[in-house]
């Protein structure tokens, strides 16, 4: 439930990218974010329309692209494919392993208009 | 990871950003950003200034996390009557509402102060901030944050602290860490709490609670505990002790060292 304040936090950085650039409005944002994250991209869509307002953003389309879930296992070495809540490796079963991709949560880009 | 030196950038999404990605191209009158920043960004930077002001004044910072009525509280009352002629202590206490949990800390006799969220679901590291000007650092050994109960939000929040401590009721399921998996994967010890209730309850295993916790590639220990009855305190008491020690050399090993640039982390 704290999809607002992080939609909050992302428009604030936004509202910067857009200082930082001299543009008019923002189009679009992406956003890149892990299944780890500890964050819906559902509720952060639905949160967006709220936090925006009254922004640069106003209009901006937001875009989440998911990251994948991916983990090194420390015993056979494999890069699998994991799920958030068995990050076991896929190929030997060890629970030794260390997440490469999945934490995510990451201001990709930013779409400006400029005039 | 930090958002300055592109560690964010990791084998999963470098691509997207490389020149030619996706990511990389801009349209007709539109010009695209690269950012990659975290979305955390300013709580992570106020997180690193609470850390670096507790890191200062050789204070161990131990943020704790449970559903509600876990029994974060009560194992305060219990811990600080162990240590409080050893240690000096004081208590960051989040919730909704009432200074109750503040209050149970101070009849402990060591300072409390009482963030009260309103209807925010965790402890931010602002909040955290606006707390500890409120305490006097240079008097204390360690500061127990009790984060706000609950299993999900809590966890995506860098308080500044040194180390996460989720306690697990054996009244709620063995099976919490697989439901709960951003909470217990950031756990650096895991409390059993109630442990004097696994006689009655028939269905909580700590070893299939450990066996979850594993499978989120945690090797975080686990040790059972009953605050109410004094079972197993005292593993829980060496670990903090231990946990004490290891900032106190760390402080020392960064006095002994003055001319290293940077920040010393450790």
């Amino acid at each position: 439930m704290h999809e607002l304040s992080v939609c909050q936090a992302l428009l604030a950085q936004v509202a910067q990218v857009a200082r930082d650039n001299a543009a008019r409005s923002v189009e679009k944002v992406v956003l890149r974010i892990g299944p780890l994250a500890g964050v819906e991209p559902r509720l952060l869509q639905d949160a967006f329309p709220i936090a925006r307002a009254g922004t640069v953003a106003a209009a901006a389309e937001l875009v989440i692209e998911t990251l994948p879930l991916t983990v090194r296992c420390q015993s056979c070495g494999a890069e699998t494919a994991a799920v958030p809540n068995r990050l076991l490796c896929g190929a030997c079963g060890d629970w030794h392993t260390q997440l490469v991709s999945g934490d995510e949560l990451l201001l990709a880009s930013v779409e400006l208009r400029k005039s | 990871m930090c958002d300055t030196c592109g560690c964010n950038i990791t084998p999963g999404n470098k691509h997207l950003n490389e020149a030619g990605g996706k990511l990389s191209h801009s349209a007709d009158g539109k010009a695209a950003v690269d950012v990659l920043h975290g979305l955390l960004g300013e709580n992570d930077r106020q997180a690193a200034h609470n850390r670096a002001h507790l890191e200062k004044h050789g204070v161990l910072a131990v943020n704790l996390m449970s559903s509600p009525g876990a029994g974060k509280t009560a194992l305060l009352e219990a811990t600080i009557a162990a240590l409080k002629d050893e240690l000096r202590i004081a208590v960051i206490e989040g919730d909704l509402e009432t200074e109750n949990d503040a209050e149970r800390i101070r009849a402990q006799g060591v300072p409390a102060i009482q963030i009260t969220t309103g209807s925010a679901c965790h402890l931010d590291a602002h909040m955290v901030h606006d707390a500890l000007h409120h305490l006097d650092l240079s008097q204390l050994d360690l500061l127990f944050i009790e984060n706000v109960g609950n299993l999900v939000c809590p966890a995506s929040f860098d308080l500044g602290q040194h180390r996460n401590v989720v306690l697990l009721s054996t009244t709620e399921g063995d099976d919490k860490p697989a439901k709960y998996p951003v909470m217990f994967r950031a756990a650096d010890l895991l409390l059993l709490t109630k442990s004097d209730l696994l006689a009655v309850l028939d269905d909580f295993e700590p070893a299939r609670a450990e066996q979850h916790l594993r499978q989120l590639a945690n090797a975080a220990p686990l040790l059972q505990l009953s605050a109410r009855k004094g079972q197993g305190l005292d593993a829980w008491l060496a670990w903090l002790r231990g946990e004490i020690a290891a900032r106190r050399a760390a402080r020392q090993k960064f006095r002994a060292a003055p001319k290293l640039s940077g920040v010393l982390r450790v």
